[in-house]
């Protein structure tokens, strides 16, 4: 069977045809959208693109992470500081990045499966090694330390070293989005996207019919944090300054697991539909905070609203529209 | 669908302590290739201690468990399955959120790596437990009876040479017993297949099993045919509490 084929198997026509315009609808936006409308397009895009990261480890194999923002954090800071030291372009210092982010995920992932560590106990550790590079990197000269790395900001656009305005940087996370999206779907549908959702569902009766449940996790975090790293350059690159402070903040963590947490857990579309949701959602609070100038109603609308969907929807918006308008994908 | 034939089980002198209380103790018997096997025992015997000797999920204090010669003991879960055993959970562990059919088809892929060949051949399967009308319907939303034909849909499908049982007939209603029992027996002499079960209701253990291996505080206290256990003094005493003297 072709990878086309496979990849396509049993998406019922309709949603293929929508996939479709809405590809090509993102294409041409650029063309039609003004700055800000850019902005926020770029902004739903890099969710999307993290969500989808994320959700290969807690929607796929059930592991819960809540420290994604080491693996963003440690891809964004060596890509920068290997363009900003050595004049290392970022297509170059995006494979040092992912290699480190991994060995990070590979690392993290051997201390939490090998003593089974399970759940919010996990979830801690996760925590625990993205408060300590934050710390570490605080403190560390060549990333500057807590004063921050800065990029040259330079409009002029440049592919091979990812200089340029909004649209070029709208491009290469929309290449990225849907890449993960079709890494996840192709995922899914294989011999281990399944020994996955085993995993999630019971990891001893999946033992029992022969899932190799300790490497297939590995697998899952491996590939997570190399997929959230590549998400850790783009950002680095796009805002053009790093901080400890923010790039490996618990609240960096939090945000990459919102998407797929409103949109649908382990769902190819959810972190997708969460990302458009959630920014949608930020981007009219925002206004609405500035038209009443009451500083912070947005914290409070947008969390309510967090609540709202969570509490009515709690598989997610994506289970919800799929079921009424027919697409047909469940989750799994 | 299932390997082809039956592998041999030895148990020899297992054994296995919980801080201290005594489980399992040197526990012994063979089930030939191709048999079908009995363990009964009062609850709390070590009846599920013993199988998951056997399945990996403990490794024995003591002795050794081989399946047609080979040392399986010490060995993974995931690896006693790759050796041909396949086994059911008591407690029924069904993949909850997954459809029926997905929950074989994991088990499929032990031995077809393609989705594809993997799916239909769970589908062969599930028409044979007679679960083929719900194939669609999430695995939660399953009676008990048809959670435990699950259970033994999702062991098949890996194809072991060696199956073992856990209560798969408690909570079946006669009439259900016996399509149990006759599909057990009907695949146990077209493949061949090694049986090992764990059972309480005695109309399943007389129909199927061979032999019967009785255990009692851990220990065996009896083995013989359904017939001779019947009247064995010390199962008796086991079971129906011993003669006030």
């Amino acid at each position: 069977m072709s990878l086309l084929h496979r990849l396509t198997d049993g998406v019922p026509l309709r949603a293929l045809w929508g996939l479709g315009l809405l590809l090509a609808a993102l294409l041409v936006a650029p063309a039609f959208l003004g700055k800000y409308g850019l902005s926020v397009l770029i902004l739903v895009l890099y969710f999307a693109y993290v969500g989808q990261a994320w959700n290969i480890m807690m929607g796929f194999a059930g592991q819960l992470s809540l420290g994604h923002a080491l693996y963003a954090g440690l891809g964004g800071y060596i890509a920068a500081g290997l363009f900003f030291h050595y004049g290392v372009g970022p297509w170059l210092g995006l494979f040092a990045a992912v290699a480190a982010a991994a060995a990070a995920g590979a690392v993290v992932g051997y201390l939490g499966f090998r003593f089974s560590l399970a759940g919010v106990y996990f979830a801690l550790l996760t925590i625990a090694f993205s408060e300590f590079t934050r710390i570490a990197f605080d403190h560390w000269g060549w990333v500057g330390g807590s004063g921050g790395l800065f990029l040259k900001v330079d409009a002029t656009a440049d592919w091979l070293n990812l200089r340029g305005g909004p649209v070029l940087f709208y491009y290469v996370i929309l290449a990225l989005a849907v890449g993960a999206f079709i890494l996840c779907r192709a995922l899914l549908e294989s011999r281990l996207g399944r020994y996955w959702l085993a995993i999630r569902e019971d990891a001893e009766a999946a033992q029992a019919v022969g899932v190799p449940v300790f490497r297939c996790k590995m697998i899952a975090v491996v590939i997570s944090a190399a997929l959230t790293a590549v998400a850790g350059v783009w950002n680095a690159f796009y805002y053009n300054n790093l901080f400890p402070e923010t790039a490996f903040a618990m609240g960096r963590s939090i945000e990459f697991t919102l998407a797929p947490i409103i949109g649908g857990l382990g769902t190819l579309f959810g972190p997708i539909v969460g990302a458009v949701v959630l920014t949608g959602l930020g981007e009219i609070f925002t206004d609405l905070s500035e038209l009443f100038h009451i500083s912070g109603i947005k914290q409070i609308f947008y969390g309510l609203a967090l609540l709202i969907i969570v509490m009515y929807r709690p598989a997610g918006v994506w289970p919800w529209i799929a079921d009424r308008f027919g697409f047909g994908e469940k989750r799994r | 669908m299932s390997g082809g034939s039956g592998a041999r089980l030895e148990l020899a002198g297992i054994g296995k302590n919980f801080r201290g209380l005594r489980a399992v103790h040197d526990v012994s018997f063979s089930v030939p290739a191709g048999a079908i096997h009995a363990l009964i025992g009062p609850n709390g015997a070590g009846k599920t201690t013993i199988f998951n000797m056997i399945a990996g999920v403990y490794r024995p204090d003591a002795g050794t468990v081989s399946l047609d010669g080979r040392q399986i003991s010490g060995l993974r879960p995931d690896l006693v399955c790759d050796a041909g055993v396949g086994r059911t959970f008591q407690i029924v562990k069904p993949f909850k959120g997954l459809s029926v059919l997905e929950n074989v088809t994991v088990g499929a892929l032990h031995r077809r790596p393609a989705l594809g060949d993997a799916r239909a051949a769970a589908a062969d399967i599930l028409e044979r437990l007679g679960l083929h009308d719900r194939r669609h319907q999430a695995a939660e939303s399953l009676t008990l009876p048809d959670r435990k034909r699950l259970e033994v849909a999702r062991a098949l499908a890996t194809e072991p040479k060696l199956l073992l049982l856990d209560e798969v007939m408690a909570g079946l209603r006669p009439t259900e017993v016996d399509v149990m029992v006759a599909f057990l027996r009907d695949l146990n002499v077209r493949t061949g297949l090694t049986i090992l079960l764990i059972e309480h209701v005695m109309r399943a253990v007389m129909a199927l099993a061979a032999e019967v291996v009785v255990v009692s505080y851990g220990e065996k206290i009896a083995q013989g045919t359904p017939a001779e256990i019947a009247r064995n003094q010390a199962v008796l005493d086991v079971y129906l509490g011993e003669e006030e003297a």
